[in-house]
C-alpha cells in the first residue's frame, strides 16, 4: 500500500500510538473506563451483576442517543444547548397527540395513533433543529446565544403546552408505545439496541462518506470548506436537525420508561450531554470526535454514578467528580498534544 | 494564441477604486510574476480571476472566450485553479482528504455512496511524487511542515487538468529551504504546460521563477516586462513609485 511505496530520507512515519484512534482522547477515556470498572468490580462484588449491569444499560442509553447527536454539532465547531429543551417538548408532543387522538376516537387500524403520535414527536424535534441550524447557517448567528434562546422558547413551549402538568401517553396504543420504548429484546433494553445501532450508522456515514467528511472539515476549517465546494450551509442545518432528531427520539424513550412526559422532563440535561460527549473526546473547538468517544462517555459518567451508589456515598459527591473528570480528560489530551507537538 | 486575457477590468468597492483598467494576458505554460505593495490591487486581481469576486467593468477571456466566473466551483471547471494565500486546508484531516475535499472519489450505491479511501490516497501518492514532495498521503496535515502543506495545496490543483494555477504567496510563511522546493513545483508545473501567476513580495522567487513580471501599483498596472529584461531595483522603483512605469 502507500506505506511501501513511499520510502523518504527525513519524513519519517510517526509510531502507530502517535496517530490515528490511539492517540485521541477517546482511547486515554477507555482506557480510564476499563481500569475504573475492573477497580470497581474488585470493591463491590454487586458492580457486575446482571441486574446493575442493566440498570447502567438503561441508564445511559437515556442520554446515549442525544449524546451521539450533539457530537455531530460539536465536531462541526458549534453547540446545541436546547437538546434538554427538545427531548421534553418532542416527547410531550408524541404523548399530546396519543391523548388526542383517543379523545377524538381516531383508530383506523392497530398502531396508527402510535405512528401518528411519533411523526408528531419527531417533526417537532425536526422543527426545531431546523430553525437552530437555518439560524446559525443562514442568519450566521452564534450557536451558543441561538440555542441558548432555543433552550429558553422550547421549555416555555412545553409549560404552554401541557399547563405545567405532565402528560402521559394513553390509548390504545399505550402498550405498544411502551414495547417499543422501555421494552426488552432478549433480556437487552430496546433503548440499548437503538443506540448500539445508531453509533454503527453514525460511524458509517462519518467515516466513509463524503457528507461526514465535510462535517469532519467544516469543524477544521470552514472557509477552506467553502473554497473548495463543500456545500457549507446546508450540512450545517442537516447536522442541528440531526442533533434535534436524537435528542426527540431519546425523550420519547424517556417517556415511555416513566410512562408519562413531565414537563421538567430532561431539565438541565443538556449539561450531562455536552460533559458526556466531550469526555468522550469531541472538541469544542470542532474538527475532533465520533460515536465510539460519545458512547464512551455516557458510560464513564453512569459508571461513576453508579459506582458511587453502590460504595454509599453521598450522592451529591456525584456532580462534583463528574465535572473533575471533564476536567481531568481534556487536560490529559493537552499534556498529549504538547508532547507530541 | 492567449490562455487567459484580462480587458480593461475594474473593480469597485463603493467608494474604493481597487483596480482601474487592468488589461493583460497570459500564455500557455508562462510563469508570470505578480507585484505590488500592500493594496496594490493584487489580491482582488487574484479574486476576480478565481471567481470570488466579480469585475465592476471590463472582461475576461479564456482560451479565447468570454468566461463569467461566478464562483470558485466555475473557475475549475474552467481550468483555473488557485492556491490560496492562507492555503484553505483543513488541519485535522489527512492530505488525501485535503485534496479531495469537496470532489471526493465514491462507490454507487443509489443514494448512499462510499469514499474510496485507497483510491483517493493512491492518487495522492501519485501526485506527491509528481510533485517531487516527501508528503505522505495519510497523514493529517496538522502535523506537516510548511513546505509539506504547500505541497498539499498545490498537489490539489493538479487533480483535474488545471491550465492555469493561480498562487498566491505561497512562500510568504515557509522556511528558506522550503522556499526552494515550492520554487522547484512552480518549475515542475510549467514543464507540464500550465501557465502559473506568482503573486508574491519577495522579489527572489519572483526573479527565480518567473519568464515576466507584472506590476500593481494604487489599482492600476504599472510594468508588465520580461525578468530578463528587468531588474529587482527597477521594479521596487515601481512598487513604490519611484518610477512612474516601464
Amino acid at each position: 500500500m502507500a506505506d511501501t511505496v513511499q520510502g523518504f530520507s527525513n519524513v519519517r512515519r510517526t509510531r502507530f500510538w502517535q496517530r490515528g484512534f490511539f492517540a485521541s482522547q477517546t482511547a486515554y477515556v477507555l482506557l480510564a473506563l476499563i481500569v475504573l470498572v475492573f477497580a470497581m468490580s474488585l470493591a463491590s462484588g454487586n458492580f457486575l451483576s446482571p441486574g446493575n449491569i442493566s440498570n447502567i444499560v438503561r441508564n445511559f442509553s437515556f442520554i446515549a442517543i442525544a449524546t451521539l447527536g450533539i457530537t455531530l454539532v460539536i465536531i462541526t465547531g458549534g453547540i446545541d444547548l436546547s437538546v434538554g429543551s427538545t427531548m421534553a417538548l418532542s416527547a410531550t408532543t408524541t404523548s399530546l397527540t396519543m391523548v388526542g387522538l383517543t379523545a377524538a376516537g381516531f383508530y383506523p387500524f392497530p398502531g396508527s395513533q402510535l405512528i401518528l403520535a411519533l411523526i408528531a414527536g419527531f417533526g417537532t424535534a425536526a422543527i426545531i433543529g431546523f430553525a437552530n441550524g437555518f439560524a446559525i447557517a443562514k442568519l450566521k448567528l452564534s450557536p451558543f446565544v441561538t440555542t441558548l434562546g432555543s433552550l429558553s422558547i422550547v421549555r416555555g413551549l412545553t409549560y404552554v403546552a401541557t399547563q405545567g402538568r405532565g402528560t402521559a401517553p394513553t390509548g390504545p396504543d399505550k402498550a405498544l408505545f411502551l414495547a417499543i420504548t422501555s421494552g426488552q429484546v432478549g433480556g437487552i433494553p430496546v433503548s440499548f439496541l437503538y443506540l448500539v445501532a445508531l453509533a454503527v450508522l453514525m460511524w458509517l456515514v462519518l467515516n466513509h462518506t463524503a457528507w461526514g467528511r465535510h462535517v469532519y472539515a467544516i469543524g477544521g476549517n470552514e472557509a477552506a470548506g467553502r473554497l473548495t465546494g463543500v456545500p457549507v450551509d446546508r450540512v450545517k442545518i442537516q447536522v442541528y436537525v440531526l442533533c434535534s432528531l436524537a435528542a426527540g427520539f431519546n425523550g420519547i424513550i424517556i417517556s415511555g420508561w416513566l410512562g408519562s412526559a413531565p414537563a421538567n422532563l430532561a431539565q438541565a440535561y443538556e449539561l450531562t450531554i455536552i460533559a458526556a460527549a466531550v469526555i468522550g473526546g469531541a472538541n469544542l473547538a470542532g474538527g475532533v470526535g465520533g460515536a465510539a468517544g460519545a458512547i464512551i462517555g455516557c458510560i464513564l459518567i453512569e459508571v461513576i454514578r453508579n459506582g458511587l451508589v453502590l460504595a454509599r456515598v453521598d450522592p451529591y459527591w456525584q456532580q462534583t467528580l463528574v465535572g473533575c473528570i471533564i476536567v481531568a480528560a481534556v487536560l490529559v489530551d493537552r499534556f498529549r498534544s504538547l508532547r507530541s507537538g | 494564441m492567449a490562455l487567459l486575457e484580462l480587458r480593461n477590468v475594474s473593480k469597485e468597492f463603493g467608494a474604493i477604486r481597487a483596480l482601474n483598467d487592468v488589461s493583460f494576458t497570459i500564455k500557455p505554460g508562462e510563469i508570470v510574476g505578480l507585484m505590488g505593495d500592500n493594496g496594490a490591487g493584487k489580491s482582488t486581481l487574484v479574486k476576480i480571476m478565481s471567481g470570488i469576486y466579480q469585475p465592476s467593468g471590463g472582461e475576461l477571456l479564456f482560451g479565447g472566450e468570454r468566461a463569467h466566473i461566478h464562483s470558485p466551483g466555475e473557475a475549475r471547471r474552467l481550468g483555473i485553479e488557485t492556491v490560496y494565500q492562507d492555503l484553505a486546508l483543513a488541519d485535522n484531516l489527512t492530505a488525501s482528504a485535503n485534496i479531495f475535499l469537496g470532489r471526493e472519489l465514491k462507490y454507487g450505491f443509489g443514494p448512499f455512496k462510499l469514499l474510496r479511501h485507497r483510491a483517493m490516497n493512491a492518487r495522492a501518492v501519485e501526485l506527491f511524487a509528481e510533485l517531487k514532495s516527501e508528503t505522505r498521503a495519510d497523514d493529517l496535515v496538522r502535523q506537516m511542515s510548511g513546505g509539506q502543506r504547500q505541497a498539499v495545496a498545490i498537489a490539489r490543483t493538479r487533480l483535474t487538468d488545471a491550465r492555469l494555477i493561480l498562487m498566491d504567496e505561497p512562500t510568504a510563511a515557509i522556511s528558506v529551504r522550503q522556499v526552494a522546493e515550492v520554487l522547484g513545483l512552480i518549475h515542475r508545473l510549467r514543464d507540464a504546460g500550465i501557465a502559473v501567476i506568482l503573486i508574491s513580495h519577495r522579489m527572489p522567487d519572483v526573479f527565480a521563477v518567473c519568464e515576466r513580471v507584472i506590476v500593481m501599483r494604487r489599482g492600476s498596472k504599472v510594468a508588465d516586462k520580461p525578468v530578463a529584461g528587468s531588474s529587482p531595483e527597477e521594479v521596487t522603483a515601481l512598487i513604490t513609485g519611484a518610477l512612474e512605469a516601464a
